[in-house]
């Protein structure tokens, strides 16, 4: 009986053409990057920690105090919020082989899903078929990889990437990114907190990604009127994940006492603390 | 993914897809030293697979399209893009195809989310061919020819 042969047996080239159109992907996306010198990815293992605050915060003071020109993609697809943060609103503009991001404050640009879904869908893809469960995660690092290499960023000085909780994104990310400078993580001082986004650093690890560092967010609640300081959520999460993942603690953050009205139209986002600010600049400098 | 002609052991190559819009497609391969014809006959899922990588069996026959992945696959909202300098469908001055006004009527009907890109696709396959006028019958061809299930 004939040996039957293998796919690697076969030295001619692949004429399904499915590598190279993968290959021609991600090319353009190293090439849409090139011109920005950072690329930063914000993550959590757990959701409602503040990732799209502290993103949003981190961008203006790049911008306003560095005069740095900052991009922020956010890769939180199915909960899109850094655009309403940052005043970013649609239509896209298209022109040519680029999609425009949308500019927001401080002439921060900005692409999110949040500027092509209408308010209050869900992310939906077309194809509702039985089978649609199997490409769906295809289809969501399909679109990562649009908004990073469709999208003309131009020249950055910093490019921050909101991802969503959870590692998936974090992956795809990395895999994509040649020169992804690092992930800050951040957490509550919750011990909750603190294992879910131990899960997600020991993904990045394993994905061969630096951790930037770690920020506590909601550390305190520090009252408006008379300034005494309360816990919110027990735990240390800040300085445990720092002690054990070895990556700095950035800082921490008390939640604000003041926040706007989420319904009104226009939310100033309240500006981070400027150590928190210091120390970002710092290890990303480095 | 390779095909292999084992009479011959040569290396089968692609010769043309089908995406008849029922969620499936179809692609031929060829042998080059016997003439033998098989055909890829892909189901939904198999289907849905690959478009979700963004890619086509046996290659690209037009540049990509920018965010093509989102605009094509994505429930979104109308308005959500806009082309820059958009040339109005009724006017070709530059040498561009003209539309006719069933082809118009009939690109009216695509989602206004992908309108833009769907017309691009099309004008350029026109250009590349030397046709004058879209009409309907060339957006079929163009359809067969790139598969452009649902365009």
């Amino acid at each position: 009986m004939t040996r039957l042969r293998s796919y690697r047996d076969v030295a001619g080239d692949d004429r399904s053409a499915m590598l190279a159109q993968v290959q021609a992907q991600r090319a353009r996306v190293r090439s849409r990057l090139a011109a920005v010198s950072r690329v930063v990815g914000v993550m959590s293992g757990k959701g409602g920690v503040g990732k799209s605050y502290v993103t949003s915060g981190l961008a203006i003071a790049a911008q306003q105090t560095r005069g740095w020109t900052v991009g922020v993609l956010d890769a939180d697809l199915h909960g899109p919020t850094v655009a309403r943060l940052l005043d970013a609103t649609g239509p896209v503009r298209v022109k040519g082989d680029v999609v425009h991001p949308a500019v927001g404050r401080s002439g921060i640009a900005v692409f999110s899903m949040d500027l092509l879904l209408a308010d209050e869908a869900p992310l939906r893809w077309r194809d509702t078929s039985a089978e649609h469960a199997v490409s769906r995660g295809l289809l969501e690092a399909g679109a990562l990889r649009e908004f990073l290499g469709d999208v003309a960023w131009g020249e950055l000085d910093l490019l921050l990437v909101d991802l969503p909780p959870g590692t998936a994104s974090l992956t795809d990310l990395a895999g994509l990114t040649s020169h992804l400078t690092g992930v800050l993580a951040i957490t509550i001082p919750s011990e909750e907190s603190r294992r879910a986004v131990a899960r997600a650093l020991t993904a990045a690890a394993s994905s061969g990604v630096r951790v930037l560092g770690i920020v506590e967010n909601m550390s305190e609640y520090v009252c408006g009127e008379c300034g005494a300081r309360q816990e919110l959520f027990s735990g240390q999460a800040g300085s445990r994940l720092a002690e054990s993942t070895g990556a700095p603690l950035i800082g921490r953050i008390p939640f604000f006492p003041g926040l706007p009205d989420q319904r009104a139209e226009s939310r100033p986002v309240p500006p981070l603390p400027e150590d928190v600010v210091a120390r970002f600049f710092e290890v990303i400098e480095r | 993914m390779k095909f292999l002609c084992l009479d011959c052991d040569t290396q089968m190559a692609f010769d043309e897809r089908n995406v008849p819009g029922d969620g499936t497609f179809a692609a031929a391969f060829s042998c080059p030293t016997c003439g033998r014809k098989i055909a890829m006959l892909a189901n939904p899922m198999e289907t849905q697979l690959v478009d979700a990588l963004g890619v086509q069996i046996g290659g690209r026959t037009l540049r990509d399209q920018p965010l093509e992945l989102v605009r094509g696959k994505l429930e979104g909202r109308d308005d959500a893009f806009v082309e820059d300098g958009a040339e109005r469908a009724d006017g070709p001055p530059d040498g561009r195809p003209l539309w006719s006004a069933e082809a118009d009527e009939r690109l009216g009907r695509v989602p206004s989310f992908v309108r833009g890109m769907v017309k691009k696709i099309y004008t350029e396959y026109a250009l590349e061919r030397g046709i004058g006028e879209i009409t309907p019958a060339v957006m079929d061809r163009a359809r067969v020819e790139l598969g452009l299930e649902g365009m």
